[in-house]
């Protein structure tokens, strides 16, 4: 296989909390705890967990929006995680993001023209007439037409605006565009259509997507491979196909089971979890899942488990499945 | 999930339900012309995307309608033989909270920050029903261990901020079913909430649901949550109904193309209902027009692949197309067929 496109090894992203007159630290929030993943190119990786798992966060962290604390973030095989805000800069091209909110995430007074048009200037690689037909074009390869680069973003749909937002996204023709949660905030029918557009958008240009959701179905639809996290690690990283129908980690398979299925005739036992996730600044010791798994053993409460590959390619980090062997629960 | 029992006699009867807004932009029509029943001990849901009724349906049975700009402009609301809409002020606040009552979607911002959480389910039972103090507290408690709050005395002395989303839920859950209503609305209750938390509210909705037989209308935007809970649905678009049928029906085979576009336009777990993976999802061209500006005729028509002239010119009438099984559609013989094709 080539050089993948995003190399992430070790991330981790500890926010210091301060307290008292000297502001000194008295604990972390353990956001993102050493997670590793690859994106390869044309792919789409799924990264789903509930809220507060961290998954935002680590797209911040790849993004460098945020400072990680330590770990390596290789874009096209350069190391970026340490890189100061100029060196930074060419970078920043090769990588774009979508937010889940397209309300919040444009600015109202500026004609939609002109949002799209920012990256290209901040840049310097278009002005004037062809700044104009870039623009155009960027309109029509997110389904919107080039007469409405001169209206306002509160004159959009729900819909359009993430239009937008991906137009947007593509000005600089990246390699890598993360999204966050870029289609829970649209209507099912809205969502759709998002959806195939990002499918399209990926075939044609060979797009690289780091695909952050919290609906399973969703995730299932979108990607290529998928990694759950569970307050700020990965506990299972697999393709798709392995993931949904077999999973292997307890949590990945409560996740699952809690899907409601759009289809009455489907009756299926549900494995519901009890209790809610535990806070990130005092993680449980061992296994952080063990809190609420059904399978939990006198060794969870102790023993971080790793990542291991149980399979090709198939990672999970539980103590029910060692030495990349299943053992009977 | 199975058929709670139910005893098949009406408990709630919404007729020529209309509700108006009044606007510079004209009048926004968000509920137009709707009628249903709702039995003892059953559950309803009511579907469509934002702006197309739903919430406003709810609060126009709560009579919580913003007055002005809003008015509920015609129909009547008949709860146990008495129209809600012609009560005075008073008298419908003795029912809200007390015999038909509801969960919104927001936790945080429908508890009161500064009132304990024991304080607020209190507070119902003091307003209804004239209980002694000491009564209010024990069926306080009472009610917090319902709704599964684990050690309920320590709970009630706390506030909304020290719970979770989930657990805010339950305790909003405690205070919409402490008087024993006999309707219960839940708008979108679960989808503030992470998947597995989901799962553990639809639960024990359905558990109080089977122990005290109140009737639950569930307005929700999401199909998965509907095949679960629900024995009748309702689909609604740009403020009307447009289907209603049992949900197996609804799910088999929707008389409507939008409902028929809704069950396609979903992704769902394939590797769970063994259905093929699609490359595309269906969609559904345009997006819902605007309510103060409705098209003549039927308002899913510019969206509609079945559209034709008859269409655009006269809104088809809601019609019986099988047993049980309701649409407002001019084609619905064209929409024969799997629906999960």
């Amino acid at each position: 296989m080539p050089d993948p496109v995003l190399e992430v090894t070790d991330l981790k992203k500890h926010y210091p909390i301060k307290k008292g007159l000297l502001r000194r630290t008295v604990g972390n929030v353990y956001a993102v705890d050493g997670i590793t993943f690859s994106v390869a190119e044309g792919e789409t990786l799924g990264l789903v967990g509930e809220s507060g798992c961290g998954k935002s966060t680590a797209a911040r962290a790849v993004m460098r929006l945020v400072e990680p604390t330590s770990g390596s973030i290789k874009l096209e095989g350069q190391e970026i995680a340490h890189l100061g805000k100029k060196e930074m800069r060419p970078f920043r091209r090769q990588m774009q993001i979508v937010f889940q909110d397209p309300f919040a995430s444009l600015d109202p007074r500026m004609t939609v023209g002109d949002i799209v048009g920012e990256p290209l200037q901040v840049h310097g690689i278009a002005r004037a007439s062809e700044l104009a037909d870039r623009v155009a074009g960027l309109f029509t390869q997110v389904g919107l037409r080039a007469e409405q680069m001169k209206l306002f973003p509160h004159q959009f749909s729900g819909g359009q605006r993430q239009r937008i937002c991906i137009a947007r996204a593509l000005a600089l023709n990246p390699k890598l565009i993360v999204g966050d949660e870029p289609v829970s905030a649209l209507d099912v029918s809205i969502q759709a259509q998002v959806i195939n557009l990002l499918v399209d958008l990926q075939q044609e240009k060979k797009l690289s997507y780091l695909f952050i959701a919290h609906d399973l179905a969703v995730v299932e639809h979108i990607s290529h491979r998928v990694a759950v996290m569970y307050l700020g690690k990965i506990v299972e990283y697999a393709d798709k196909k392995t993931l949904f129908s077999h999973p292997l980690h307890p949590y990945t398979e409560a996740l699952l089971s809690a899907v409601p299925i759009p289809n009455p005739k489907i009756k299926r036992k549900k494995q519901i979890l009890v209790g809610d996730v535990p806070s990130p600044v005092n993680p449980p010791p061992g296994c952080s899942f063990h809190t609420r798994c059904p399978h939990a053993m006198p060794r969870c409460r102790s023993e971080v488990p790793q990542l291991q590959e149980m399979s090709t390619g198939n990672w999970v980090a539980c103590h029910l499945h060692q030495g990349g062997k299943a053992v009977a629960a | 999930m199975s058929a709670a029992p139910t005893t098949g006699e009406t408990i709630l009867d919404v007729a020529g339900l209309k509700t108006y807004f009044y606007t510079r932009a004209g009048i926004v029509r968000a509920v137009e012309d709707l009628s249903f029943t709702l039995k003892r001990g059953e559950t309803l849901a009511i579907v469509g995307e934002s702006g197309c009724g739903k919430s406003m349906t709810a609060l126009s049975l709560m009579r919580l309608i913003p007055e002005p700009p809003g008015r509920i402009a015609a129909g009547s609301v008949v709860l146990e033989g008495r129209d809600l809409l012609k009560l005075d002020e008073e008298s419908m606040r003795q029912v809200r909270g007390n015999e038909i009552s509801m969960i919104f979607q927001e936790p945080m911002t429908s508890l009161n920050p500064v009132l304990t959480v024991g304080n607020q389910i209190g507070e119902t039972l003091r307003l209804h029903q004239r209980l002694p103090e000491a009564q209010i507290k024990a069926r306080t408690i009472e009610m917090l261990r319902l709704v599964g709050i684990p050690e309920p005395e320590q709970r009630a002395r706390e506030y909304p901020h020290q719970l979770s989303g989930g657990m805010r839920q339950r305790v909003m859950i405690a205070i919409a079913l402490a008087c024993n209503p006999k309707v219960l609305i839940a708008d979108e209750p679960t989808t503030a909430l992470d998947v597995t938390i989901q799962a553990q509210i639809i639960n024990l909705m359905i558990d109080l649901q089977r122990e005290l037989g109140t009737a639950l209308i569930l307005i929700t935007h999401d199909l998965g949550v509907v095949a679960e809970t629900a024995q009748r649905v309702i689909v609604m678009y740009a403020g009307r109904k447009v289907e209603q049928a049992s949900v197996e029906a609804i799910f088999d085979r929707p008389m409507h193309p939008y409902t028929r576009g809704l069950l396609d336009s979903v992704p769902h777990l394939t590797s769970i209902s063994g259905d093929e993976a699609p490359e595309h999802l269906n969609e559904i061209p345009g997006m819902v027009p605007a309510l103060s500006n409705l098209p003549q005729g039927c308002a899913f028509a510019p969206r509609c692949k079945f559209a034709d002239d008859q269409c655009t010119a006269q809104y088809p009438p809601f019609e019986r197309k099988g047993d049980g099984h309701w649409a407002a559609c001019w084609h619905s013989d064209r929409l024969g067929g799997d629906s999960n094709a």
